[in-house]
């Protein structure tokens, strides 16, 4: 390119630098300003440089016990999504020999991302409910007595939706990477006398880490920045280190919901930061 | 592996079955709320489904008690249809840039994924206190507004790195040797190229803001969206009004989504007639 066009990224780029500034940057720098206001009921905020939020919202042990249960949700759903996502994108790219047909059921699996969770969360209730058709199934079949009630409203049902909606966002990047394996590459490995497992641990698995990388990304910061799933799934009895956050908010205790808000924002790009020094998922995706 | 030819293993078969099991998982529960959204008069939140009707179809535009949702749709597709211009607008022209080098655009991409990452409650937070601030009320088409492009633009600059990755310039160079202007360059051999790419921006802009709740909690100001007004209803209405309600917008999802790929397949089709 042209030495005298070089203005034009610049201007191409403004819109978003603008809308980024303005409803990223200066929301984000806000929430950690009000993080070291003061509160006190009835008067409301004061501005001031004070740590008394993050010391009251740490001394909390509800705090210590919320964020102990979102991580280990995001652990559990990480795990299931990865295996889940990792084996469909698999079988789409490598076992499907027609592309059109690949592409539809890969399609298949995409669309429901394009409809809204809440329903998708509601459509759980006639299948897992007391009354729910699994139930119906099992207590008719004989196989249990009496309708089991940990199907819905709770650790299961909330980890089965987190699983239900997030999978989505880990098949799509790793399809893309898988995508981009050259065929050969497996067939001289099988003909070297690879076996099939050895096949996808030695080249499948490490040229779809981007993919991977992506997937878990998204997955974390989905789980971890939640609170509504786990509200309506298990029915108001789990928390997640967001509960406390839109508990703090209605009773207008903004300090200590801003600083709940930093330190999750802390502990995410942290995460964040550790898997793109693990992937340069930028050199991947801006070429 | 599964070779160009030659009997298909048995790894085939297993994952066909699991490819299988998860489609029915994905698909299952979306097939029993429609079938439960035509219950009868009863009002059983479960099956059996006793004398199909409609009467739960004609509860959502007759509202008795069950909230404003015409209200919340008249909120919503305005709003979608925003941010979904806008998206598009926004995230082509940037994506562009990203294809030359410019002073900062590491730090722009990082700010980008910063905000696809950071929490929608957290960032709400944020733009509610803006707005306190300066003194505005938060309003669906301005505090909302912000809150859905801070989410809707990353997924469009990442679909637009997808697609610009594959335009590769020498195309480009090509159209510029044989004497095309640069505006003709761009209508004949760029934007046949990228097309499909910016309708599938639109929708992830579309969908991404109709269906949007952490990001529009706060930030909705007094007038509700149709995804906080279905919340609101969760805890209200214990009646298959809310399946109805989830048929009818699951059915109007799959409609824009039909129309998204079949325009993408259109296009795709009338380029290849033309060579």
């Amino acid at each position: 390119m042209s030495g005298k066009s070089s203005w034009i990224p610049y201007l191409q780029v403004t819109p978003l630098v603008l809308v980024l500034l303005l409803f990223f940057v200066v929301p984000i720098a806000l929430v950690v300003i009000v993080s070291f206001f003061r509160y006190q009921m009835l008067t409301g905020l004061t501005p001031a440089f004070t740590f008394a939020s993050y010391l009251d919202f740490l001394s909390n042990p509800t705090t210590w016990w919320l964020y102990f249960s979102t991580l280990k949700f995001t652990l559990i759903v990480l795990v299931l999504t990865f295996v889940i996502g990792f084996w469909i994108a698999y079988f789409l790219v490598f076992h499907v020999r027609s592309l059109i047909i690949a592409m539809g059921l890969f399609l298949v699996c995409t669309v429901p991302f394009w409809t809204s969770d809440i329903i998708r969360m509601i459509a759980w209730r006639p299948v897992l409910g007391r009354e729910g058709l699994i139930n119906d199934a099992l207590v008719s079949s004989g196989v249990v007595s009496h309708p089991l009630s940990w199907l819905l409203y709770s650790n299961f049902s909330v980890i089965l939706a987190y699983v239900y909606l997030d999978t989505l966002f880990m098949i799509v990047p790793i399809f893309n990477s898988m995508a981009r394996i050259d065929r050969a590459l497996l067939e001289v490995a099988v003909d070297a006398g690879a076996s099939r497992w050895a096949a996808i641990r030695d080249i499948v698995l490490p040229l779809s880490k981007t993919g991977i990388a992506l997937g878990a990304l998204f997955v974390v910061t989905l789980v971890m920045g939640d609170f509504f799933v786990i509200n309506v799934m298990s029915g108001g009895l789990a928390g997640s280190a967001m509960t406390g956050m839109a508990n703090d908010l209605q009773v207008l205790n903004y300090p200590r919901a801003a600083a709940n808000a930093v330190i999750l924002l802390v502990i995410v790009l942290l995460i964040a930061s550790g898997i793109f020094r693990l992937v340069d998922v930028r050199r991947e995706l801006v070429r | 592996m599964a070779l160009a030819s030659g009997r298909r293993p048995w790894t085939f078969y297993a994952l066909s079955a699991f490819f299988a099991l998860f489609v029915l998982f994905l698909y299952g529960p979306m097939i029993s709320l429609l079938i439960l959204s035509f219950q009868g008069p009863s009002g059983a939140l479960d099956f059996p489904l006793r004398h199909p009707s409609f009467i739960w179809f004609r509860a959502i535009v007759h509202p008795t008690g069950n909230g404003d949702i015409i209200g919340a749709f008249s909120r919503s597709l305005p709003l979608a249809l925003i941010v979904m211009m806008l998206t598009m607008l926004i995230s082509v022209t940037a994506g562009f840039a990203f294809r030359r080098r410019f002073h900062g655009s590491a730090l722009l991409f990082y700010l980008t994924i910063a905000s696809l990452i950071a929490p929608g409650l957290v960032l709400s937070i944020g733009i509610l206190v803006m707005f306190r601030f300066l003194g505005l009320p938060a309003t669906w088409y301005g505090s909302a507004l912000g809150a859905h492009l801070s989410w809707t633009l990353p997924f469009g600059l990442l679909i637009m790195f997808s697609v610009l990755g594959r335009l590769d310039p020498s195309y480009e160079e090509a159209a510029h040797d044989l004497g095309a202007g640069r505006w003709r360059t761009v209508r004949d051999v760029v934007l046949p190229i990228v097309l499909p790419g910016i309708i599938a921006v639109a929708l992830f802009g579309f969908t991404l803001s109709y269906d949007e709740f952490p990001r529009t909690w706060l930030t909705a100001g007094t007038k509700n969206t149709l995804p906080l007004e279905i919340w609101t209803m969760l805890t209200n209405v214990t009646s298959p009004v809310l399946y109805a309600l989830g048929t009818v917008t699951t059915g109007f999802s799959f409609f824009l989504i039909a129309v998204a790929l079949g325009s993408i397949v259109l296009i795709r089709r009338r380029r290849s007639a033309r060579r």
